[in-house]
């Protein structure tokens, strides 16, 4: 292994941790926020990381079999998976990952395949609630990779690549370059997706406590559940990294990258989340391709005409 | 009512009648009758629906009482039918088949006071209480203080007090 | 199976409960005690359990009505660290809210032996106590503390939600100061426990230990 290798993978480790404890506080934040909305002091912003410590140090666990165990471990290499081939910061070598050797459409299968991994583990738990959660969580991503993937192919179109840094590095220099300037119709499309993605309010039905008991994770416990929550704030962050590069011109610094996700999350999940009531499954799946999956649509078609 | 009641006497053997209320009425039926009673004044007269079932322990006279409760929606007239049965061999037939909620309430009956109604489904089933090995808890027989104090762990330091003895010393001490 | 450290007392337990193929799909292992890992460490991680307390509410009893005015804006739990859980393995705090009958306390043996150790057991009212009003009932369990170990009792009857976070506060001075160790009680004292549990639960349908 040469020193260019480990000199990457120092940097990945180092942005990996940055990006971790920045979505732990994130979600801790957003805790707060929505506790406020609703008139209450909520948890102190430091909940998340009390969460996991205690879960890690829980003293018995119980496996249901290989696969079992083999969920969370696919959940969070699809979160670490995700974020690691995004460019964090435009122009850093820090923050700039793997993304020289994937793709967004890599970025895409990875937001799958943890899914697909913790429906494999949640099945031979044995509960019967964790197939219910399963099914309904895989029917309602079916249905927002729709619009996603129509406003993604929108964006290959009017920037002629696939790379994200390349779409990053084509927003650059005004703000009127940001594609949710240059091409409005996928970023809407794409932002009404990440609504659904982010499990929040009105589509939180897959892993809300108090629907059939939290979904997927019914069985999962002690150090797999705080392996998920690690997941869930890393996964939530590269996500927001993700949208921020493709519509909202990217990160030259870590501040603008905590600014820029940070609005990200409350104007479009959490400002919708406390404001509407949850979905029932078949309800959202309608939505999703109704009107956003248009919306798609027309703007690859705009994009092609120009 | 009492045209229902003049038609009824014709066919069946009723001993008492009494009126409680103005929309509430109560008979005494045959234990033999009871479930032609029932099916006649289901079918004939629109007591369509059974409120609920339920029984009483007479200790003194060697007696359970057991209550049909029906309800006329027509009318909006409960009528109570009353039957009494021997209490040693307390078996009743079941009226599963004109009701099939009342598989409940027989069930629920067997397992309390141990009144038997053959043919009905589940009967043998547990209700509430699962695995019950003394006799049925309802029975007046049974005494819950003792059962309690040999199987629970009661807490050493509760007092208590006879209701009507205490609450004659705390509100007339000069009468000690 | 158990991650992590090496088993080291293995006497089998017959599960007399189940049918012969139901045998296997539990364990018949009794559960052991644990050691902390160390002074310093083991005084953070109490900290952070303390402050992080996921609820299981039982709420067969008529206290689960006192435990939902606390997730209100009025009371908020939240703020404590307080956050109800749906599922006994992920929850670590077990609220037993109000009396148990011999049907209701299989349940919650059950569901407590599913909990994850280190666990912690807060009985409301005073019928957990001593059998409250229905002491005398053929059908209510006096004391919860000779089935499961119980960390703290809230009295009252029942109590008022200020009373059940004056409770939970005990519970977290009591999970700092490192007392709140029931798993291990429950490891330790564990025939004696499955005897008494035996002894009112007639019909013993369920495995000695399950997860």
């Amino acid at each position: 292994m040469n020193s260019v290798t480990l000199i990457l993978i120092g940097n990945a480790i180092l942005s990996l941790f940055l990006i971790t404890i920045w979505g732990l506080t994130l979600n801790g934040m957003v805790m707060k926020i929505v506790a406020r909305v609703h008139g209450r002091f909520g948890p102190p912003v430091w909940q998340p990381f009390l969460d996991i410590i205690k879960n890690n140090a829980k003293r018995t666990m119980i496996a249901h079999g290989t696969m079992f165990f083999l969920g969370p471990v696919f959940r969070i290499a699809s979160g670490i998976g995700t974020y690691l081939f995004i460019p964090a910061i435009f122009g850093s070598t820090v923050f700039s990952n793997f993304s020289f050797s994937g793709d967004v459409f890599l970025v895409m299968y990875f937001i799958f395949f943890g899914q697909l991994g913790m429906a494999l583990g949640a099945g031979e738990s044995g509960h019967p609630y964790s197939p219910i959660g399963v099914s309904r969580g895989l029917a309602q991503m079916t249905a927002f990779e729709v619009p996603f993937s129509l406003a993604v192919i929108s964006l290959a179109v009017q920037y002629n690549t696939l790379s994200i840094t390349e779409i990053v590095a084509a927003q650059q220099g005004s703000i009127l370059n940001w594609t949710i300037f240059t091409n409005p119709l996928a970023a809407i499309a794409a932002l009404i997706a990440l609504l659904g993605m982010n499990m929040h309010n009105p589509f939180s039905i897959v892993i809300a406590p108090q629907e059939i008991p939290i979904g997927p994770p019914t069985e999962y416990h002690s150090a797999y559940l705080g392996m998920l929550q690690t997941n869930r704030a890393i996964f939530n962050i590269a996500k927001l990294v993700l949208y921020m590069n493709l519509f909202f011109g990217g990160a030259t610094n870590f501040i603008t990258l905590i600014l820029k996700t940070f609005l990200i999350y409350i104007f479009t999940s959490v400002a919708v989340g406390v404001a509407f009531p949850r979905f029932r499954t078949e309800q959202s799946i309608r939505f999703f391709l109704k009107y956003p999956a248009l919306i798609g649509l027309l703007a690859i078609i705009i994009v092609s005409i120009k | 009512m009492n045209e229902i009641m003049e038609q009824l006497k014709q066919i069946f053997k009723l001993n008492e009648f009494n009126q409680e209320r103005e929309d509430l009425y109560f008979i005494t039926a045959e234990k033999e009758q009871l479930v032609s009673l029932l099916t006649h004044l289901r079918d004939i007269h629109q007591f369509t629906s059974l409120i609920f079932l339920q029984a009483v322990d007479y200790i003194e006279d060697n007696l359970f009482q057991l209550t049909y409760m029906t309800h006329n929606y027509d009318k909006h007239i409960s009528l109570g039918i009353r039957v009494k049965i021997d209490r040693q061999a307390a078996e009743m037939s079941s009226i599963h088949h004109l009701w099939e909620h009342a598989e409940t309430f027989q069930r629920e009956l067997k397992e309390l006071f141990g009144i038997d109604f053959p043919g009905s489904p589940g009967i043998d089933s547990g209700f509430v209480l699962e695995g019950w090995e003394d006799i049925p808890p309802m029975r007046k027989d049974f005494d819950t203080v003792k059962y309690a104090e040999k199987t629970f762990f009661p807490r050493p330091g509760r007092k208590t007090h006879d209701p009507a003895e205490y609450m004659k010393n705390k509100l007339y001490p000069e009468n000690n | 199976m158990i991650f992590g450290k090496k088993r080291k007392v293995v006497t089998k337990l017959e599960n007399d409960g189940l049918k012969a193929e139901e045998k296997e799909l539990f364990c018949d292992l009794p559960p052991r005690t644990y050691k902390g890992l160390g002074k310093y460490v083991e005084k953070f991680l109490n900290w952070a359990r303390a402050n992080s307390l996921w609820i299981l509410g039982f709420g067969t009893g008529c206290g689960a009505i006192e435990l939902r005015p606390l997730m209100t804006a009025r009371y908020d739990m939240f703020r404590y660290g307080i956050a109800p859980r749906p599922t006994p393995r992920q929850s670590s705090v077990f609220i037993i809210g109000g009396y148990a009958s011999i049907k209701t306390i299989k349940r919650i043996v059950r569901s407590y032996e599913q909990m994850q150790s280190p666990k912690f057991v807060i009985a409301l009212g005073s019928c957990t106590i001593n059998g409250g009003m229905y002491w005398d009932s053929y059908n209510t369990v006096n004391r919860i503390d000779y089935y499961i170990p119980v960390d703290i009792y809230i009295a009252g009857c029942m109590p008022r939600p200020e009373a059940i976070i004056a409770g939970f506060e005990a519970l977290k001075k009591r999970i700092i100061a490192g007392k709140a160790e029931g798993a291990n009680k429950y490891a330790e004292n564990f025939s004696w426990y499955k005897a008494n549990q035996k002894k009112i639960i007639k019909d013993w349908n369920m495995p000695d230990y399950n997860w």
